[in-house]
């Protein structure tokens, strides 16, 4: 309780609400992650459930145009999917793959920075100049090759089953590197100073001084990083997805459903395409809005 | 031989292996999934061919040798350019790949242009005029421009201008010239009209991270001294901004967009996948889709080239520039 009082009268929180923009973003982040985690009940259909499609309803526009009925407030896509239910579980895979995708990197990233910065020597080298080579492509070109590779070297049912990990996995290892660089430099500063050279000398574990010593330096830096990631990894996985790649058809994410929508973007229905789009936006623009505020009242220069 | 001399022969050599070694590492990759992924025999034939149909096939593909054969004849078969038969088009994968290039290259080359030729123009002016209203109208576009994922702004170009105005055509690259194996579409009024849509959807976010360079470039630089020197000489503002500002911010966008290039390329697969723009970024997404292994292996071992050669060619255009810049600025770039 107490800590609680202290932490709302901290610099932190007074900076916070004295940034409408950052208090916006903050509230339509919550907004969006409640949607998510809650989509089965606050969606008024199903978009899973064949037996509840009417293929009579397909292509229905949004409900203030002519045509459209409040049933399906967005309209419907080509197979009578109600839009605005398949946004919410749309974005409901969306943030968990690259809520997922930010967690792999952040703990694959975090531990090869503590390990190169802490050993130093050969295992320090092989690591950055696994970051040089990781770092001279761009993130969509690895997450694309990988994920078409281990696509093509599965068997196809398994595939469709672990698709969504696949995504992670492949969206995570094109982000790990600047956790890496910047934990890796953190470490490089702490290790010498005395209180690691005593908890050395008492005899700890390598592997607990680094937990527990050195990592706790690192974390604001982390978070920012990961916050950011968190916005470029949405991005990306819409992309996958978009592309035809990324999260399979029976798990529609918001890139898959503006692809379907970009199938029949000629016959005049834009609403299935834009409602998904501008949703996707509006998430990123949140995240990014709320990574950029972060990162300014982390460090400490800008004070 | 100075020491200087000595230091950039060493760096040389370092970036030649690292390139090397990635190249080797992007190769085995390669021939892993050439050698060990699905089977080429059963996709390239179908179901219905006869056992010697197939036992014909197999030799032909040198399937039937042992696999360190197999993966010094994929290298040597890779440094002269040759990735097999596509198993979905049935056609030398090199012939596939250099078809689709000429397209991947104008597009690519486009967007650096439009991006560079109006990023510019638009960082001078939010630099000089970083008050008016105008400056922070592009400033909040571009804002916007970052978070736009770029198929989206593709689809909406294309609803504005193909759907709703029906300016320009939707897809595909309208009529090109072939002048010899390169086919243009440069040359033909239709050519240039396709053009227009996917080379400013690529550019967009290139043109505003050029445009907040150049911005904050100009910022940097109208504070020093010889700026100041320059008014106090008596110089018009159209000297000084132009003649010495702009002229010093132009090395750091250079090489920017030089870096930029690659990850143009690699865009590019977005783009043609929106404007079915039949390039090798197109080639690639149906590779992946309908298991062209040949084709996959061989994007892959070029586009690795592609960048090693231009990170190399950055890194000594670098160090051309700058002799401070020694090895350790490799770490620095993200």
């Amino acid at each position: 309780m107490i800590a609680l009082t202290r932490f709302a009268d901290s610099d932190f929180v007074y900076r916070f609400r004295r940034s409408p923009v950052t208090v916006g973003a903050a509230a339509l982040t919550m907004f969006f992650i409640a949607v998510a985690l809650l989509a089965p009940w606050l969606a008024p259909f199903d978009p899973f459930d064949p037996a509840k499609l009417d293929i009579m309803d397909a292509r229905l526009p949004p409900a203030w145009r002519p045509g459209g009925t409040m049933k399906y407030l967005l309209g419907t896509d080509n197979q009578g999917r109600d839009v605005l239910s398949a946004i919410m579980y749309g974005s409901r895979i969306s943030l968990a793959v690259s809520v997922g995708a930010t967690g792999f990197a952040l703990v694959l990233g975090v531990t090869l920075g503590l390990v190169a910065g802490y050993l130093g020597g050969r295992v320090d080298n092989f690591i950055m100049r696994l970051a040089d080579v990781k770092l001279s492509f761009p993130t969509i070109l690895i997450a694309l090759m990988v994920d078409g590779i281990i696509r093509n070297s599965l068997p196809r049912e398994l595939h469709r089953d672990i698709a969504l990990y696949v995504l992670i996995f492949a969206i995570g290892i094109s982000n790990w590197v600047q956790y890496a660089r910047t934990v890796r430099g953190t470490t490089l500063v702490e290790k010498n100073k005395e209180y690691v050279q005593a908890a050395r000398i008492t005899g700890l574990s390598p592997v607990r001084i680094m937990a527990q010593h050195v990592l706790p330096n690192a974390l604001g830096p982390v978070l920012v990083i990961a916050t950011l990631g968190l916005g470029g990894a949405i991005l990306t996985e819409a992309t996958l997805s978009f592309l035809g790649l990324g999260a399979p058809a029976t798990q529609p994410s918001l890139g898959t459903l503006i692809r379907i929508g970009n199938e029949v973007l000629f016959s005049g229905e834009w609403w299935i395409t834009i409602f998904p789009g501008i949703y996707l936006v509006a998430l990123v623009l949140a995240v990014n809005l709320l990574g950029d505020w972060l990162r300014d009242a982390l460090n400490p220069k800008l004070r | 031989m100075g020491r200087g001399e000595a230091d950039l022969i060493a760096f040389i050599v370092q970036r030649l292996i690292n390139g090397i070694v990635v190249m080797a590492a992007v190769a085995f990759i390669a021939y892993l999934m050439f050698a060990f992924i699905g089977d080429p025999v059963a996709s390239m034939l179908g179901d219905n061919a006869t056992i010697e149909q197939r036992e014909q096939l197999r030799v032909q593909l040198g399937l039937d040798r042992s696999l360190p054969l197999q993966y010094l004849s994929f290298l040597w078969r890779a440094v002269h350019g040759e990735f097999g038969i596509s198993y979905r088009q049935l056609q030398p994968v090199s012939q596939l790949i250099l078809a689709r290039l000429p397209a991947t290259l104008e597009l690519s080359i486009a967007a650096a242009g439009l991006a560079l030729a109006v990023g510019i123009p638009m960082g001078v002016y939010t630099g000089l005029r970083r008050d008016s209203w105008l400056a922070r109208l592009f400033l909040t576009v571009s804002l916007i421009g970052v978070s736009l994922p770029s198929f989206l702004t593709g689809i909406i170009l294309i609803l504005l201008f193909s759907v709703e105005l029906n300016w320009f055509a939707s897809f595909g690259r309208g009529d090109t010239v072939a002048l010899g194996w390169w086919t243009t579409g440069l040359l033909t009024v239709s050519g240039l009209k396709a053009l227009v849509l996917p080379s400013i959807t690529l550019s967009l976010f290139q043109l505003t991270l050029i445009m907040r360079l150049v911005r904050a470039e100009m910022l940097e630089v109208l504070r020093t001294d010889y700026v100041k020197f320059a008014r106090a000489r008596g110089l018009t503002d159209r000297a000084v901004h132009f003649g010495h500002a702009l002229k010093n911010t132009m090395v750091p966008v250079i090489t920017i967009t030089g870096l930029q290039l690659g990850s143009i390329i690699a865009f590019a697969i977005v783009t043609e996948t929106v404007f079915q723009w039949p390039g090798m970024g197109l080639l690639i997404i149906q590779a992946i889709n309908f298991a062209d292994i040949p084709v996959i292996a061989a994007y892959l071992v070029l586009i690795a080239f592609l960048f090693v050669t231009i990170n190399l060619a950055v890194d000594l255009l670098y160090y051309a520039v700058d002799p401070r810049i020694r090895v350790e600025r490799a770490g620095a770039l993200g």
